[in-house]
C-alpha cells in the first residue's frame, strides 16, 4: 500500500479531524500512521500543540506501542508470534528461519524495501499456533513450508 | 543544626475528615480515610521498604517493594496503592514478604553499577538503603546479562546530571515533573527492558521542555539525577533552614552545608509558601554569593571619574558620616536621603528608615516598591484598609475561578504558579488579562477560558467594563455589599459603571478586546464560584496603577469575593522582601505598619523610643529626590541594595540626578550600574551571610539564617548601625532579633512577632498580635480592616504616552524565568545559559513591515532614549505591541521608558512606552557612551597606585 509523503498541513488536518474526541491521541496516531506509514518526530509538536500536551507526553505514548512506526515499513509486513503458545509449538525456530532467509533482525526491513519482519506477542490464535500475520491477514498452523511460501510471496 | 532528614510518608496526605482505625504489625493506628497503608505505617512508626513512592507525588505501585499482607485477604498488595480500611490487620514483615522483596532487589541490582563507594549519592541513596533494609546478600542473576551500565550520561543542564546507568525507572522524576512542577517535560520512552527516562523527545535535558526547577532531582532515589554541586563537593553534613532571596513567593529552603560551604539548597517540605517545591533560581542560582565579582572591601573616591580606593571600614564609615554632616550643614537638613532595599531583611530596612528619620532628621526615605507595588499599598489601603494581599498562597486550592491580571506567574513566581496550575488541572477556570500571551494562556494541561488581550494602558477601562456587566446583568452580591461595604458608595459606583460609555461594546474600541469576551469573562468571574484575583506589575506600573488596584478591589467586593479562602485580591510581589520593605516604614509618609507620619500619637511613640523629635512632614520620593538632585537641592543619598540606574525608568534622567550629587553611597554586593556614579561603596552581605526576616507576598514573615560568615565582614544591618553611630545617633543591637523586638514594640500588626515565635512556628503571617497570636492567613473575614469596604469610582483616563507616526508601537516590559530583576545575582550564575541577553519580542506582522528577521539587531527608540537589542519574532505579543526584559545592563531597556508615573504614588509607567523599532547594526550612541563611562568608573586602583 503506497503511503502519502509526510506533509505538515496534511498531518495537521488529520490531527484536527480527531482532536475533539475524548482520548484523541491514539486515534490520531493510528490515522497518521495509516496515511503516512509512520509517526515521524515532526508529528509530535503538532499533536502536542493541538491536544495541549507536552512533547514528552506524546513521545511517551508513541514509543510505548510497538505498532507505531518511527520508520517506513517495507511493502509487505510479516509478523511472527513469539508468545508462549507459539514458542511451545516451534515458533522460535520459524523466527530464526525467517530472520536467516531475510537477513534481518526483528523489526528490520530488507534493503530493497520489500519486507519488514516484526515480532508480535500473541495474535489471539493460540489454538492454531504457531501463528503469523502478513499485511494484516492472519495465518495459522505455520510450518517451514508455509513460512517459505509467505516469504516468497512477499519477496 | 544537624542534617535535617525529613520524614517521607511515601504518599500524599489525605484530607478526609472521617478517620479509620486499623492495626499494622500489632500497632493500632487511626488515620484519615483514603490514607495509604504505607503512610499509615509511618504514622505507626513503621517504615515499609519502598522505591517508587515518595510523598510529593501520588502512589504509583511499580517498584513492588512495599508489598504487605492483610489478614483474610489474598495476595500481597502494594502498601502505597492500597488504602486503609476499618479494622484490618496488616503485616509488613513476614517470611513471604522478605523473600519477595529480596527477589525484587536482586533484579534491580543485577542492572545497577556496584560503584557505591565512588558514587555521588553514597550516604544519600534510597536504593542503597533498601538493599540494606531487605538484607540483600547476593544477586543470583549475576551482572553479565544485558544491562544499561553503558548508557551515556547527560550533563547538559548546568546544575544537575542525568546518569541513566543508575536509573531504576521508578518514574518518580516523571511524576514530580507532572504533579509537582506541572511542566510534563519527562516521560518514559519505550517499554519493558527498553524503557528509560526521556526528557522531551529523547533530548538532552537542556534542549527539552525542562525548566530546571529541580523537582526531579529531589524526587530521584538514586544518583541518576544529581546536583553537580554534590558531585563536586560531597554529601552535606548539616542543614540550616532559611528563606529564598529571589521573588515574593519566599520559598523556605534547607541550606545543606559542609562547613561554611553550601553544598545545595533543597526546598523545605515544612515551608508553608512552597511545600517542598522550588524553581531554578532559588534551587540552583545561589553561586553569585561566592562569585569573583563580589566586592569585599569598602571603597571611597573623591570624584566619580577617579578610580576606586580600597579603604578600611572605619575610614569608609567615617567618610560617609562626615560627608553627610558637611552636606547637611551646607545645603540644609533635607538635602540628603536614602533608599531602603526590598532585597534586604526587614530589620535592615527598618534600620535604614530609622537612620534617615532619626539620624538625618528628615523623611527622605523611599524604597524600590515605589517603582513596583506602591499602587498596591495605596489602593488596597483605601478600599480594604490594609496595604497587602488578602490571602495565603494555599487559598488558591479552593479557588474555582482564577483571574490573572498583568502577571506572568510561570516566569516570575514559578513555585506559586505550580500550585496554581495544580488547581487549574483539577478543574478551576482561568481568565487572563494581559497584552501578551503568557504561558498560562495555554500550556500543557492548562488553558485559559478567556484571554482578554488588551492594549497596554487600558486596564482601567477594561476592569470598569467587567464591573458594568456584573452590575447591569444583576450579578453583584447585594447581600454581601449591604452587610460589608458602604451601600451609598456602592450605589454611586454602580451607577457610574452602568453608564453606557463603560459597556463592553463601548470599551472594546479602547481596549481592543471583543465585547462578548469581556461579557463572558465578567459572568464567569461573578458566577463561577470562589473567584480569586492574582495580579502583578502589569496592573501597578501604569499612570492609573492605583486606579486599577481599586478597580479590582471594587470587583471583588461587588461579587462578595473577599474575606474567605479561595477568593481575594492578591498582589504577586516581585522581590523577596518588597512586602516587608513597605511594612517597615520605607515610604516617606509612613511609619512601620502603614501609619502616617503626621499622626501625632504614632509619631510620639517613635519619638519616645528613639529619643528624638521627628519631622511630621513627608519627605521626598525617589523620583522627587532625583528631580531635586537635577535642580541642585538634593546632594547626598545612601542607597541600600538597589540599582536605580538600571531598574528605574528614564535612565538618562536618573544618571543626571546621580551625577549632580556630592555624595552617593551605594551598599551592594557588586559594583552595579548605580555604583558607576557613587563616591562610597559599602560591600553588603548576601542572604546566606546574615540573620533576619523576609516577608513574602502573603504577608508571611520567614527567618533568614546565617549559614556562612559575612564575606565583607559586615552584615548590611551592621553597616547601617555603624553609619548611625558615626553620625551621632547611636544604635545598639547585638543581634537582628533585638531589631525585630523593637519593630514589634512599635507596630501593632507586628506586636506578636519575635524570633522565638518564628523558630517555634516556622513562619507567621501578619497581623500577628494579641488578637491573632499565630498570625492571619486570610484578611477581612468578618469585616474590612477599615470598617466598611470602600468603593472608588474608577474613571478611565488614557495615558499621555500615546502612539503616533513617530512612535507607532507600544513597548511593555517584564521578567523571564531564569533571570531576576536587574540580573545582578542571576547574571552571575549559570542561569545565563537560558537567557544571556534581553530580546525584543515583536509580532511577525510588525517585523515584516520593518524588514526585521528573527535574531536581527533592532533599534528600539522612544522619545526618552534609544537602545539596541536582538529581535525575537513571536505571536505572544499582539500586533502593535513589543516586549522586552530588563535583566541586562548592556541593553538598558529603561533608557527607553519615560518619566510618566502613577497619579497617586509616582510608580513609573514602565508598561506603556510609545516606541519605534527599526533595523540596526549595533549598539546605540548611548550604549557606547555608557559602556565607556561604566568601564572607566568601575576601575579599582591597585594598592600601589
Amino acid at each position: 500500500m503506497p503511503f502519502e509523503i509526510w506533509e505538515d498541513t496534511r498531518a495537521q488536518a488529520i490531527i484536527t479531524a480527531h482532536a475533539g474526541h475524548e482520548g484523541a491521541m491514539l486515534p490520531i496516531l493510528h490515522a497518521l500512521q495509516a496515511a503516512f506509514g509512520l509517526i515521524p518526530e515532526a508529528a509530535i509538536p503538532l499533536i502536542a500543540e493541538t491536544l495541549n500536551l507536552s512533547h514528552a507526553e506524546v513521545h511517551g505514548v508513541v514509543t510505548f506501542y510497538h505498532d507505531f512506526r518511527r520508520e517506513l515499513p517495507g511493502r509487505h509486513v510479516l509478523k511472527l508470534c513469539r508468545a508462549e503458545a507459539c514458542q511451545a509449538m516451534g515458533g522460535d525456530a520459524l523466527g530464526a528461519r525467517a530472520r536467516g532467509k531475510l537477513g534481518l533482525d526483528w523489526g528490520g526491513t530488507t534493503a530493497d524495501g520489500q519486507v519488514t519482519l516484526d515480532a508480535v506477542f500473541c495474535l489471539g490464535l493460540c489454538a492454531t499456533a504457531p501463528s503469523a500475520m502478513i499485511d494484516g491477514r492472519l495465518v495459522g498452523r505455520l510450518n517451514e513450508a508455509r513460512l517459505d511460501a509467505l516469504l516468497e510471496q512477499a519477496q | 543544626m544537624p542534617l535535617i532528614q525529613e520524614t517521607d510518608y511515601g504518599t500524599p496526605v489525605s484530607k478526609a475528615e472521617k478517620t479509620v482505625t486499623l492495626t499494622i504489625d500489632g500497632v493500632k493506628v487511626t488515620v484519615p480515610e483514603g490514607t495509604s497503608l504505607m503512610r499509615a505505617a509511618v504514622d505507626a512508626g513503621i517504615q515499609v521498604p519502598k522505591l517508587c513512592a515518595t510523598d510529593s507525588v501520588a502512589a504509583f505501585g511499580s517498584c513492588r517493594l512495599c508489598l504487605v499482607e492483610i489478614k483474610g485477604r489474598n495476595g500481597t498488595p502494594a502498601s502505597c496503592t492500597t488504602p486503609v480500611a476499618e479494622g484490618i490487620e496488616v503485616s509488613t514483615q513476614t517470611e513471604r514478604l522478605k523473600q519477595i522483596r529480596r527477589g525484587v532487589m536482586e533484579l534491580y541490582i543485577s542492572d545497577h553499577p556496584l560503584d557505591c563507594l565512588t558514587c555521588a549519592a553514597n550516604g544519600d541513596c534510597e536504593l542503597q538503603d533498601m538493599a540494606g533494609a531487605v538484607g540483600l546478600r547476593e544477586v543470583r542473576y549475576g551482572y553479565a546479562g544485558e544491562n544499561h551500565l553503558d548508557a551515556a550520561k547527560d550533563e547538559s543542564n548546568p546544575y544537575f546530571t542525568f546518569d541513566p546507568s543508575k536509573c531504576i525507572v521508578c518514574s518518580r522524576c516523571v511524576r514530580a515533573c507532572e504533579e509537582v512542577q506541572g511542566t510534563f517535560a519527562l516521560t518514559i520512552d519505550g517499554r519493558g527492558f527498553a524503557s528509560h527516562v526521556s526528557a522531551g523527545i529523547d533530548q538532552d535535558f537542556i534542549e527539552s521542555e525542562c525548566v530546571s526547577c529541580g523537582a526531579c532531582v529531589q524526587a530521584c532515589p538514586t544518583a541518576t539525577l544529581m546536583e553537580k554541586s554534590v558531585i563536586d563537593i560531597g554529601q552535606p553534613e548539616h542543614s540550616v533552614v532559611t528563606t529564598c532571596a529571589y521573588c515574593g513567593v519566599g520559598c523556605s529552603f534547607k541550606a545543606e552545608m559542609r562547613g561554611t560551604e553550601v553544598v545545595r539548597m533543597v526546598p523545605y517540605k515544612d515551608g508553608k509558601a512552597n511545600h517542598g517545591h522550588s524553581c531554578v533560581k532559588g534551587r540552583f542560582a545561589w553561586g553569585y554569593a561566592t562569585h569573583r565579582d563580589r566586592i569585599l572591601n569598602p571603597m571611597v573616591r573623591e570624584k566619580i571619574s577617579d578610580p576606586w580606593r580600597e579603604v578600611s571600614w572605619d575610614e569608609a564609615i567615617g567618610h560617609v558620616a562626615s560627608e553627610f554632616k558637611r552636606i547637611q550643614a551646607k545645603y540644609g537638613r533635607t538635602a540628603v536621603g536614602g533608599i531602603t532595599s526590598s532585597r534586604c531583611t526587614n530589620e535592615e530596612t527598618y534600620l535604614v528608615q530609622k537612620l534617615i528619620r532619626a539620624g538625618f532628621g528628615n523623611n527622605n526615605v523611599d524604597t524600590c516598591a515605589r517603582v513596583c507595588h506602591s499602587p498596591t499599598g495605596y489602593g488596597l489601603k483605601e478600599t480594604f484598609g490594609t496595604s497587602a494581599g488578602t490571602q495565603d498562597f494555599d487559598s488558591v486550592t479552593e479557588a474555582e475561578v482564577v483571574l490573572i491580571i498583568g502577571a506572568n506567574p510561570t516566569d516570575a513566581h514559578p513555585v506559586f504558579a505550580s500550585q496554581m496550575k495544580r488547581r487549574l488541572r483539577a478543574g478551576a477556570k482561568l481568565i487572563v488579562l494581559d497584552p501578551r500571551r503568557i504561558d498560562l494562556v495555554r500550556m500543557p494541561h492548562v488553558e485559559a477560558s478567556h484571554h482578554l488581550q488588551l492594549k497596554p494602558g487600558t486596564n482601567v477601562a477594561l476592569i470598569t467594563a467587567l464591573a458594568h456587566v456584573i452590575v447591569t446583568e444583576g450579578l453583584a452580591d447585594e447581600a454581601f455589599v449591604r452587610e460589608r461595604c458602604d451601600w451609598d458608595e456602592f450605589q454611586d459606583w454602580a451607577a457610574f459603571v452602568a453608564e453606557a460609555r463603560n459597556s463592553p461594546e463601548a470599551v472594546s474600541a479602547i481596549t481592543g478586546v471583543p465585547a462578548d469576551a469581556i461579557r463572558a469573562a465578567a459572568r464567569l468571574y461573578a458566577t463561577g464560584g470562589n473567584a480569586a484575583i492574582y495580579y502583578g506589575l502589569g496592573v501597578t506600573e501604569h499612570s492609573q496603577g492605583t486606579t486599577m488596584v481599586m478597580g479590582m478591589a471594587n470587583l471583588a467586593m461587588a461579587t462578595g469575593n473577599i474575606g474567605r479562602r479561595g477568593v481575594g485580591v492578591n498582589p504577586l510581589r516581585g522581590q523577596n522582601n518588597v512586602q516587608g520593605a513597605c511594612d517597615m516604614g520605607s515610604f516617606p509618609h509612613e511609619f512601620t505598619g502603614y501609619r502616617h507620619i503626621s499622626d501625632d500619637v504614632t509619631r510620639a511613640t517613635f519619638e519616645a523610643l528613639w529619643g528624638v523629635t521627628l519631622d511630621a512632614e513627608p519627605g521626598l520620593r525617589i523620583p522627587n529626590m532625583l528631580d531635586a538632585a537635577v535642580d541642585g537641592s538634593f546632594k547626598a543619598i545612601y542607597i541600600q541594595g538597589e540599582d536605580i540606574a538600571q531598574s528605574d525608568p528614564d535612565t538618562q534622567h536618573v544618571v543626571a540626578g546621580l551625577e549632580n550629587m556630592e555624595c552617593v553611597v551605594v551598599q551592594d554586593l557588586f559594583l552595579n550600574e548605580t555604583a558607576n556614579f557613587a563616591h562610597v561603596f559599602l560591600p553588603g552581605s548576601t542572604f546566606l551571610e546574615k540573620d533576619g526576616t523576609f516577608t513574602n507576598a502573603e504577608r508571611r514573615i520567614g527567618r533568614v539564617r546565617k549559614v556562612m560568615p559575612s564575606r565583607s565582614g559586615m552584615a548590611d544591618w551592621e553597616i547601617t548601625v555603624a553609619i548611625s553611630n558615626a553620625m551621632g545617633f547611636p544604635m545598639h543591637y547585638a543581634h537582628p532579633s533585638e531589631i525585630m523586638d523593637e519593630i514589634a514594640e512599635l507596630t501593632p500588626t507586628f506586636a506578636g512577632v519575635s524570633y522565638d515565635k518564628l523558630d517555634a512556628l516556622g513562619s507567621v503571617q501578619w497581623p500577628c498580635n494579641e488578637a491573632a497570636p499565630e498570625g492571619t492567613p486570610i484578611m477581612h473575614i468578618d469585616h474590612f480592616v477599615r470598617g466598611k469596604g470602600h468603593f472608588v469610582i474608577t474613571e478611565y483616563v488614557p495615558t499621555d504616552e500615546r502612539t503616533g507616526p513617530r512612535f507607532p508601537l507600544l513597548l511593555t516590559t517584564g521578567r523571564i524565568l531564569s533571570q531576576y530583576n536587574v540580573g545582578a545575582q542571576t547574571r552571575r550564575t549559570d542561569n545565563v545559559v537560558w537567557h544571556h541577553e534581553d530580546l525584543l519580542e515583536i509580532h511577525p506582522h510588525d517585523a515584516e513591515q520593518r524588514g526585521v528577521r528573527d535574531g536581527d539587531w533592532v533599534r528600539l527608540q522612544s522619545r526618552a532614549g534609544g537602545t539596541s537589542l536582538r529581535a525575537k519574532i513571536t505571536e505572544r505579543v499582539a500586533p502593535g505591541v513589543v516586549y522586552t526584559t530588563f535583566h541586562h545592563p548592556e541593553t538598558q531597556a529603561n533608557v527607553v521608558t519615560t518619566e510618566f508615573s502613577d497619579w497617586a504614588t509616582n510608580c513609573p509607567e514602565y508598561k506603556v512606552t510609545a516606541v519605534q523599532v527599526s533595523p540596526s547594526n549595533g549598539p546605540t550612541e548611548w550604549q557606547s557612551r555608557y559602556q565607556g563611562i561604566s568601564e572607566h568608573n568601575r576601575h579599582i586602583a591597585d594598592a600601589a597606585e
